[in-house]
């Protein structure tokens, strides 16, 4: 088999008039973590619904494993584990029934059947949990289920939406590193709005925006892309008003935008957006000096995912 | 072990771990056993006549209570989603939900054998309608069933479901007591798709083709059609 795990070309959805999923393209290959972005309502959850085969595409094709995901579309239900989103779990099971079940969906054999279902239990932090219901679980140990239940046959393909939804800190931490884990061999692909995560999971990043592909590159690549950057300046106030202080830093050549932040008592912060692409630290500090300003603080924060997903989704939402 | 029998598997589990199968299964006793022994003390007369003739009534409740949440709460609370993204077709889901379902009926009327036993230690007990009436009972049960699981596909509200897969068994049932005042050139027509009709044929102790082929036919196309509207999500 070829590394391309997943060929999506032209990928079209419409609901009734409204197009969810606007002629889609992109690739992922074997080993790869992809990140799907996009605010809400950008056709993420659609996109994962049509490579799951829950719902066709109006136009365009996708393959997943090889397979047609229309016309082949139970040969890619047996090798994808899919998280839907929110988990829909029936309530009424207990941890290891719903477990037990879901391997038996797949044709497990009964044999191999408990000590998998252990294995992946202990891996997603399942054991104190098997024998309760899943109506009686929080929302952090339900979606462990539904990542179980995901990982259970050992799929080539995982395919989560939102996994990390409803979890506390600690549980994400451990969640993240399990999917880095699991992406070392396998493909994933995992839909999130929380930008952190994209940074410390993915390898590679596609966003969509208003069901178009607007980026699609490995977070360094898309973080590049962006010029610029902001700064953040911290002054000891001793006497000096803070509106003198902001006007001379905004009128350092280079500054596009300066403004004043909260500080601690006693020092002025500011944030700084550069519009050009030239470093402003010198400027900055050297207007301190001639000031005689005492600088507590200088640091340039590198253009972010953030502001990456911003300009390129607002932008998006302004043309449309 | 087939996907449709591991769906099938899971709902009677559903069914017996919550109160809902107790509730139908007693239910359901009570009604026929007062219809029954009713008869028998009233009357004088062991037979299971009258618990047979009940049952074309009794079923219209019964089937879209048994029946209406199988694939509407599915849909409602998304687990739809999960299921039907594992490897499984989709009439192996609603032949699935359709089997649970049977197996709940089927419990239910296996306690109704001590009416047949009663009869028995009483008298003799007149074999052909006896058997002939529960075939004919599985079949018409079947077909009651098959129309509240299409029901139960049709839409996201057990409610609705229930309303309609009722309204459906009861223009059936209908038709039956209807032919003598329809034109008399569609009486034939009205008289066969009555469900009760057949009913009768088969628990005289006459199982005839026809009537075996009316409550496959029902089945059959219920179950398609409630195939069919799982499979619109992807054309829609």
């Amino acid at each position: 088999m070829s590394d391309l795990m997943i060929e999506v070309e032209g990928l079209t959805k419409n609901y009734g008039t409204f197009r969810a999923v606007d002629k889609v393209s992109f690739n992922v290959r074997r080993g790869e973590v992809l990140g799907f972005l996009g605010p809400n309502g950008a056709g993420k959850s659609t996109t994962m619904k049509i490579l799951t085969c829950f719902l066709a595409p109006t136009a365009g094709r996708a393959v997943v494993a090889g397979h047609d995901v229309f016309d082949d579309s139970l040969q890619v239900r047996r090798r994808v584990g899919y998280l839907p989103e929110d988990t829909p779990i029936y309530r009424d099971m207990t941890v290891v029934e719903f477990l037990q079940f879901a391997a038996a969906m797949r044709g497990m054999e009964r044999d191999k059947l408990e000590g998998r279902i252990k294995e992946i239990g202990q891996r997603c932090g399942l054991g104190d949990v098997a024998g309760k219901l899943v109506g009686e679980l929080s929302k952090g140990y339900r979606q462990r289920v539904g990542l179980a239940q995901a990982m259970l046959h050992d799929p080539d393909i995982l395919i989560l939406d939102e996994p990390t939804s409803g979890l506390d800190p600690n549980q994400i931490v451990e969640i993240r590193s399990l999917i880095k884990e699991i992406g070392r061999e396998k493909t994933v692909i995992l839909s999130t709005h929380i930008l952190p995560e994209v940074q410390a999971t993915c390898s590679r990043v596609v966003i969509i925006s208003g069901g178009k592909l607007v980026a699609d590159g490995t977070p360094n690549e898309l973080r590049a892309r962006e010029r610029g950057g902001r700064y953040r300046v911290v002054v000891e106030s001793n006497g000096v008003p803070k509106d003198a202080i902001r006007d001379r830093l905004a009128s350092l050549a280079g500054v596009a935008r300066c403004e004043a932040i909260s500080g601690e008592d006693g020092s002025h912060a500011f944030a700084i957006d550069a519009g050009g692409a030239s470093d402003l630290r010198k400027p900055i500090f050297r207007a301190a000096v001639d000031n005689r300003w005492t600088l507590l603080e200088l640091a340039r924060e590198s253009a972010s995912l953030e502001d990456v997903f911003r300009n390129l989704t607002t932008g998006e939402e302004g043309k449309s | 072990m087939s996907p449709a029998l591991v769906i099938s598997r899971r709902e009677l589990r559903t069914y017996f771990n919550s109160p809902v199968a107790y509730i139908v299964v007693t239910v359901f006793t009570i009604i026929t056993g007062y219809l029954f022994f009713t008869q028998l003390f009233m009357e004088q007369q062991a037979e299971l006549r009258g618990f047979f003739g009940s049952m074309p009534l009794l079923f219209m409740f019964l089937a879209p209570a048994i029946t209406m949440r199988l694939l509407a709460d599915e849909k409602a609370s998304g687990t739809l989603e999960l299921l039907i993204t594992m490897p499984v077709r989709d009439w192996e889901v609603v032949v699935g939900k359709f089997l649970a379902a049977m197996g709940l009926l089927c419990a239910a009327l296996g306690l109704t054998l001590v009416f047949a036993i009663t009869v028995r230690t009483l008298g003799p007990l007149d074999r052909g309608p006896a058997i002939g009436g529960y075939v004919g009972l599985l079949l018409m049960g079947g077909a009651y069933v098959a129309i509240g699981v299409m029901c139960s596909a049709f839409t996201r509200n057990s409610i609705v479901s229930f309303i309609v897969a009722f309204a459906i068994s009861f223009a059936l049932f209908l038709f039956g007591h209807v032919v003598q005042f329809v034109p008399q050139k569609i009486q034939p027509l009205v008289a066969f798709l009555s469900i009760s009709s057949h009913f009768e044929n088969i628990s005289r102790g006459v199982i005839d083709s026809r009537d075996v082929i009316y409550y496959l036919s029902v089945i059959g196309v219920s179950l398609l059609l409630a195939t069919l509207s799982l499979e619109s999500r992807r054309w829609r």
